[in-house]
């Protein structure tokens, strides 16, 4: 834990700048963190605070202030206020939060969805709010019946007294709400867990998303609403400068035409008029300053800022002193630009009258989202309503605002509530891509094979000098040093250095952010390593990782359970620690096919105290998936301005007879929660690239496999 | 010029473009919104529907063909077939996001009407034109198998 105080001074900074750089003013949809009575209907709260909801009829809702996408939020984070108020997760209705500063991600300093964040920033503050209501339910109780609240228990949904007395949650809410909620109620010990951590655990969302009822932002119908298809300009950045709407206007069911900063809306009675109508728009654009981009261009302002100096954010010892007899070993590595490719594309619908604007849709980050709608709607932020529905997929994606605002400005200059929908291709083609990356790799190994030396220095735009450019400073960027300054192997000499470059398409976080890319290159670098000391790769590893018992625990269960043979041809290794989760994944190619023919990945986390273990595996196994995809095949680039892939053809997604088997284990853990969401993304694509270098001798260092 | 068709056992009637593909008709003007969009394309399965009891692809599709025809969406599977696949949904807890499980559901119904046991190959091949961003494809392939063996 070395890294532990550079990890949170950075945070602390990020906080305070995101903060103030979202400029979001928050309004409490919900109330804040004290009950409120209320009086008659048995059917409406009679207890009323941020996370928990209480009707007289016994109806208890918990708030999940999280957005739904697919990670398990919907279920897990209830847990947590479930487990301390004795709920079974049967009794509970759970309902999505608006915006308030209640509900603001401590971790990550606004009220957003991302980082691996959710469980590990709620897991104290649920389970307090929970138990803190618990504490009033009992001594409402116990006031009633004139008995000690020692005497009394709350368990599934009744306080009940040692006499045998009882009365429902509901009941006593009302009274319980006059009382003032305790600040640091007692919490239950793990010993005694009813929900958290029980595989019978069933997730909450289920039910709904196999009915086809679950709402998406795609599924949004406001009363009068028309859907609108938005033209943007082929190279991102661009704006119109004039257009001619009269071809437009003559396809059925087209209503009207309108202008926003960055496009022109075709707005119509249903989806396929609406492109329609956009399709026979004829529109002039200034291209903007991207317009004679390429890749080309792109990797060389890459490879030249290798010999930049650019910020070191890490150094042990001394990585340049000279190493007596020493054996130099240099690595390049290269990662494609990348796009998100939600099986749902971009979506937000708009309600913007009467000085108000009603946004509703797949929300990752609701305070920039008021934000941003307050100034497209020309409204103030606190007349702005956000209502995040389920997300069809997110992975960074739907943290970026520039849909909410486009829905905002189209709804104004149409006067009328939309749904604006983006096509697959205007997706794939105007995304916030995961940075292109070139990372450089010098080691020194010493006469025991050990590496005596490391240098590593990642080159790459930066998301964050983009998103918040006020928390990258003297080119130190918080975000892409993840996967590398937390780097778990001792090596007496260290430097790690960061290049920012400008050049490039506009970049956003993806899940996993740089963990997947200084994994891929340190991952590779020390498999490389071990194999010029001549030495097994689990052994090398293992050797290295004294300081991290965790770490060395999942890459011993990974070899247990994948059945890995040292000096055996078709395995490869690799492991990190990423938001606070240990992992090791060990990928066996298929003897009888190809050499890139993947047959099992074994993948191993210890993520402390698992809320949901069913889900977490699930989390898991779908980010090995999501890693192996964009490993094989997927890469995005671009020529003279325009982003060449479209849609699933040439941005292809493993399909269900492509995908491996993939085993997932969790080492048992009382350590703090980590995060899960993102962790089984990074290791993949080195664990196959070290393996095809075992089965063929060739080593791989740039991505996609393109097999 | 009016498109009269059953859904879901229901006489209804679609009077616009004839061109507008199934998908934004039952969507923007009939309101059933299980059928999702993902692609646009046929590449990636989410909006699949059944025509005449056959899974199609409705984003690809145009509303003309289905004059006279029925077209079946999960609301609209028999209770039996649709009960055995959402308790086997339910059991494995397959969705993550959700958002493509109604065309992988409507895929299974489908090869779950022409082969009543099918072996994991079968699974893998029929189900491989929907695309699972999620990567639940393994409980897709449990789920399956158990709905197959409620309606044995």
């Amino acid at each position: 834990m070395k890294n532990q105080s550079l990890k949170n001074s950075s945070r602390r900074q990020f906080i305070q700048q995101s903060s103030a750089l979202t400029g979001a003013f928050v309004i409490g949809m919900h109330l804040p963190l004290t009950s409120q009575a209320a009086s008659g209907d048995a059917a409406k709260p009679a207890l009323a605070n941020a996370w928990v909801q209480i009707t007289p009829n016994n109806q208890i809702t918990l708030i999940c202030a999280r957005s739904e996408m697919g990670q398990d939020v919907y279920t897990s984070l209830p847990a947590l206020l479930a487990e301390e108020l004795n709920l079974p997760l049967s009794m509970i209705r759970v309902e999505t939060a608006g915006v308030a500063p209640v509900y603001i991600n401590a971790m990550l300093g606004g009220q957003i969805t991302g980082g691996s964040t959710s469980v590990r920033e709620a897991f104290d503050k649920l389970r307090i709010a929970g138990a803190a209501t618990r504490t009033v339910l009992v001594q409402a109780a116990a006031q009633r019946w004139s008995v000690p609240a020692a005497d009394c228990k709350a368990m599934n949904g009744k306080v009940i007294h040692s006499s045998g007395k009882s009365a429902t949650y509901g009941e006593l809410a009302a009274d319980a709400a006059k009382l003032p909620l305790p600040e640091k109620p007692a919490l239950k010990s793990p010993a005694n867990f009813m929900v958290i951590g029980k595989e019978t655990m069933r997730r909450l969302d289920t039910p709904s998303k196999v009915a086809g009822k679950a709402v998406y932002g795609i599924d949004v119908k406001i009363p009068g609403m028309a859907i609108a298809s938005l033209a943007q300009c082929p190279v991102i950045g661009g704006t119109p400068t004039s257009f001619d709407a009269s071809a437009a206007m003559k396809v059925m069911g087209v209503i009207k035409v309108v202008q926003i900063s960055d496009g022109v809306a075709v707005l119509a009675k249903d989806f396929y008029a609406a492109r329609k109508g956009r399709d026979a728009l004829k529109i002039t654009w200034n291209e903007g300053s991207n317009a004679n981009l390429n890749n080309a261009v792109v990797r060389k302002s890459l490879e030249d800022g290798l010999s930049k100096k650019g910020a070191v954010i890490k150094t042990v010892g001394d990585a340049n002193a000279a190493v007596a007899n020493g054996k130099p070993l240099s690595a390049q590595y290269f990662l494609p630009y990348l796009a998100h490719s939600t099986m749902e594309p971009v979506n937000c619908s708009a309600d913007v009258s009467n000085g108000k604007c009603r946004i509703i849709g797949p929300i990752q980050f609701q305070q920039g989202g008021q934000a941003v709608a307050a100034a497209a709607a020309g409204v103030k932020p606190e007349d702005v309503t956000i209502e995040t529905t389920f997300l069809g997929g997110g992975f960074g994606r739907k943290l970026e605002l520039d849909f909410i605002r486009q829905a905002a400005e189209i709804s104004k200059a149409a006067g009328m509530p939309v749904k604006m929908l983006w096509t697959k291709e205007d997706d794939i083609t105007h995304d916030f891509y995961r940075p292109m990356s070139i990372h450089k790799v010098d080691g020194m190994l010493g006469s025991d094979g050990k590496l005596v030396s490391m240098k590593a220095k990642m080159v790459s735009q930066s998301v964050t000098a983009r998103a918040f450019p006020g928390f990258v400073k003297d080119g130190f960027d918080p975000f892409m040093v993840e996967g590398s300054n937390n780097i778990t192997y001792e090596i007496p000499n260290l430097e790690i250095t960061n290049v920012i470059t400008d050049t490039g398409l506009r970049v956003g976080y993806w899940r996993s952010v740089s963990n997947a890319l200084n994994a891929f290159a340190i991952e590779s670098f020390v498999d490389e390593a071990a194999k010029a000391a001549g030495k097994d790769p689990v052994a090398y590893r293992m050797a290295a990782l004294s300081k991290h018992p965790r770490a060395k625990a999942v890459l011993d269960l990974a070899v247990k359970k994948s059945g890995y043979v040292a000096g055996s041809k078709r395995f490869g290794v690799a492991q990190m620690e990423c938001y606070d989760t240990y992992s090791a994944c060990i990928l066996e190619l298929d003897p009888a096919a190809s050499s890139t023919k993947v047959k099992k990945i074994t993948f191993v986390s210890d993520c402390g105290i698992t809320v949901h273990p069913d889900q977490a595996r699930a989390q898991l196994t779908g980010g090995v998936i999501y890693g192996l995809s964009a490993a094989l095949s997927n890469e995005i680039t671009i020529e003279n301005g325009r982003v060449q892939q479209t849609n699933f053809n040439n941005y292809p997604s493993l399909r269900q007879n492509q995908v491996p088997v993939v085993e997932v284990h969790l080492v048992p853990s009382q350590e703090k929660p980590g995060g899960l969401g993102e962790v089984g993304v990074p290791l993949v694509a080195p664990a196959l690239a070290n393996a095809i270098a075992a089965a063929t001798g060739k080593r791989i260092r740039e991505l996609p496999l393109k097999a | 010029m009016a498109v009269s068709f059953t859904l879901n056992g229901k006489a209804v009637n679609f009077d616009g473009d004839p061109e507008t593909p199934i998908l934004w008709v039952l969507r923007d003007h009939l309101d059933v919104t299980s059928p999702k969009y993902g692609c646009g394309a046929a590449l990636c399965g989410a909006c699949t529907v059944h025509l005449e009891g056959s899974a199609i692809r409705s984003c690809s599709t145009p509303v003309s063909v289905t004059a006279g025809k029925s077209v079946t969406t999960l609301e609209g599977l028999t209770a039996k077939v649709g009960k055995a696949l959402q308790d086997a949904w339910i059991e494995f807890d397959v969705p993550q996001c959700g958002y493509c499980q109604t065309g992988q559901m409507m895929s299974a119904a489908d090869l779950l009407a022409k082969k009543k046991q099918p072996s994991s190959d079968d699974i893998k091949n029929a189900m491989s034109g929907n695309i699972c961003r999620c990567g639940t494809y393994s409980r897709i392939e449990k789920a399956v198998k158990r709905a197959a063996d409620k309606l044995a």
